[in-house]
């Protein structure tokens, strides 16, 4: 495959630059950073580092972390690191209290953002000529937007489908011969067995690659994929709190992800000690943002285990790979592409006078996630009609998904029948193997 | 006047009647009627004992959860046309069913209906009026 490239003199730029070009940027981002965020300033204030004392990019792991919880804790503008009004755009994650995570963009951060969903773009070999379908969601889940920036920079003809409906994705897909699908992995697997189902072979679509990111996937889905609909399907990682997908991308190769390393800076950590570990150590994964203005998050803990590698890559691209996330450093479940934390599930509960008593089973049927809410019923509310039951079963449904964004099913079982080991309940079990 | 309906919830996990009738045997609890709704992962069963405590303690004591709830016992003859005969009586005194069952016994020539319905007062009232005989927990326990 030719190799082509968004901004070929970043991306192939030698790695001695690269750490020169970083090292400055994260110089002058400390600076920033602790001139304008009074929240990290009181951190490093309270690890006694100084802005000086930050020289180069060697000097990183003097700053102190960030975690999801000092997001929660800075919500909603207490890590904003511009006046309000240079901001241009907010995005959002999913959960609605206590996780929920506000990113505010400038137009600059916008901007670089786009930049590197344009590169994971042009990695697929894909050009202005090409017709790039954008089925993630738009609004305030950051995948429909970022893809759409991309698309708009490398010149493609953008769908702006957002998620959902199916028979309209199928129809504009075959109609105007979308030749670049992005989406996540589970609704490509979906769109793929539904033109199946319309009598559609692989060939029939014009389809060339798809970009398919937002939740882990196999790589025996991977195949699965590529195979239903004739592509070649590259993995993007990304999350809200470090601007979306595009943060790392997959190339030619299609074996780990570059991480767009002039804008991010990565670690990986011993998720128990903060220890930044070697090069090729399997950890936790640290981002720090370099360059961007209102939300710069400093050594911000994604909780994704995975490992870095600067082995030389085929596709010319000089920057750092990572591989696909291994699991997690927290209790975090990604399911149909939402974040979910089991603690979700458990204020729903006490909230509609349940007991939290509950469990979570998760499968992957025909490459799609299943989602199933065990709960234990309370004596006091149950009744001897089959309607009621049934009824008090969608009613908890749907208020997870009003809490969660996705819907569960709900399954109301006998009190004390969830299996408690060690005196402790399991509260997940995921099937998936994805990992 | 109503009869005691002994409501338990069942999951649908291999093994469970066979667990609840087993429990009530040893409690030494004869079953008059038994009636289940289920779907496909729970259902609800429905029993007419002849005690009512012995057979609440037995399941109790193996962490079902048992609802005791009145329900309209009904005398009927044993004939083509009498349940029909009964319901109509309901239908036109305007009293909606959520569920009803029905069962015999060995010595007499009547059958027993159980009625479910929101407000047992007046389906009494109905059916003693059309000529029914409403049976009690008294009338269960000599069956």
């Amino acid at each position: 495959m030719e190799q082509r490239y968004y901004q070929p003199e970043i991306e192939t730029m030698p790695v001695e630059e690269i750490k020169k070009l970083q090292s400055e940027k994260l110089v002058k981002q400390v600076r920033h950073v602790y001139d304008h965020v009074p929240y990290y300033r009181a951190l490093m204030d309270e690890k006694g580092v100084k802005p000086e004392d930050i020289k180069g990019i060697e000097d990183i792991a003097k700053l102190p972390f960030l975690t999801k919880a000092d997001l929660r804790d800075a919500y909603p503008t207490g890590l904003l690191a511009v006046p309000q009004k240079d901001c241009v755009r907010i995005h959002s994650t999913s959960g609605t209290t206590g996780r929920r995570v506000v990113a505010f963009y400038t137009q600059h951060d916008v901007d670089l953002w786009e930049d590197c969903c344009a590169r994971a773009i042009m990695a697929t070999g894909c050009t202005d000529e090409d017709v790039c379908q954008v089925a993630y969601g738009y609004g305030l889940f950051t995948g429909g937007s970022g893809l759409h920036g991309g698309s708009h920079k490398v010149g493609c003809l953008t769908l702006p489908m957002s998620s959902g409906n199916t028979e309209r994705q199928i129809q504009f897909m075959m109609d105007l011969g979308a030749t670049l699908l992005c989406c996540t992995p589970s609704y490509a697997a979906y769109l793929a067995e539904s033109l199946r189902e319309m009598g559609y072979k692989p060939e029939d679509n014009k389809l060339k690659a798809g970009i398919f990111g937002a939740e882990p996937w196999t790589e025996e889905m991977r195949r699965s994929i590529q195979d239903a609909l004739g592509i070649k399907a590259y993995d993007i990682y990304g999350l809200t709190e470090t601007s979306g997908p595009g943060v790392a991308f997959e190339c030619s190769e299609q074996k780990g992800m570059h991480i767009n390393e002039d804008h991010f800076y990565a670690e990986i950590i011993d998720p128990d000690t903060g220890e930044v570990l070697p090069e090729g150590s399997k950890g936790e994964l640290v981002f720090t943002s370099l360059d961007k203005e209102a939300f710069p998050l400093l050594r911000y803990r994604t909780r994704d285990i995975c490992v870095l590698s600067r082995k030389p890559c085929s596709c010319g691209r000089t920057h750092i790979k990572m591989s696909k996330p291994m699991g997690r450093s927290d209790d975090m479940l990604i399911i149909r592409g939402v974040n979910v934390f089991p603690s979700q599930i458990e204020t729903v509960l006490l909230k509609e006078g349940y007991s939290p008593n509950y469990q979570i089973v998760l499968d992957r049927v025909n490459n799609n996630d299943t989602f199933d809410v065990n709960v234990e019923l309370n004596p006091e509310q149950f009744t001897d009609t089959v309607g009621s039951i049934t009824a008090m079963e969608k009613s908890l449904a749907a208020a997870m998904k009003t809490m969660l964004g996705i819907n569960p099913a709900v399954h109301l079982v006998s009190p004390k029948s969830i299996v408690r080991s060690e005196g402790k309940a399991v509260r997940v079990i995921d099937k998936r193997k994805l990992f | 006047m109503a009869i005691n309906q002994l409501t338990v919830f069942v999951e649908n996990k291999q093994g469970a009647l066979v667990q609840i009738t087993e429990a009530l045997a040893a409690a030494n609890v004869d079953i008059r009627a038994l009636s289940i709704a289920d779907t496909q992962e729970f259902g609800i069963l429905r029993l007419i004992v002849n005690n009512n405590e012995a057979a609440t303690k037995a399941l109790d004591d193996l962490g079902y959860i048992i609802k005791n709830i009145d329900v309209v016992g009904v005398k009927i003859g044993d004939a083509p046309g009498k349940l029909s005969g009964a319901l109509d009586v309901l239908d036109k005194a305007n009293i909606n069913m959520e569920y009803l069952y029905a069962f015999l016994t060995r010595t007499e020539k009547h059958a027993y209906v159980v009625v479910r319905v929101a407000d047992n007062a007046a389906a009494e009232t109905a059916l003693t009026d059309a000529g029914f005989h409403i049976i009690t927990d008294a009338d269960v326990a000599k069956l």
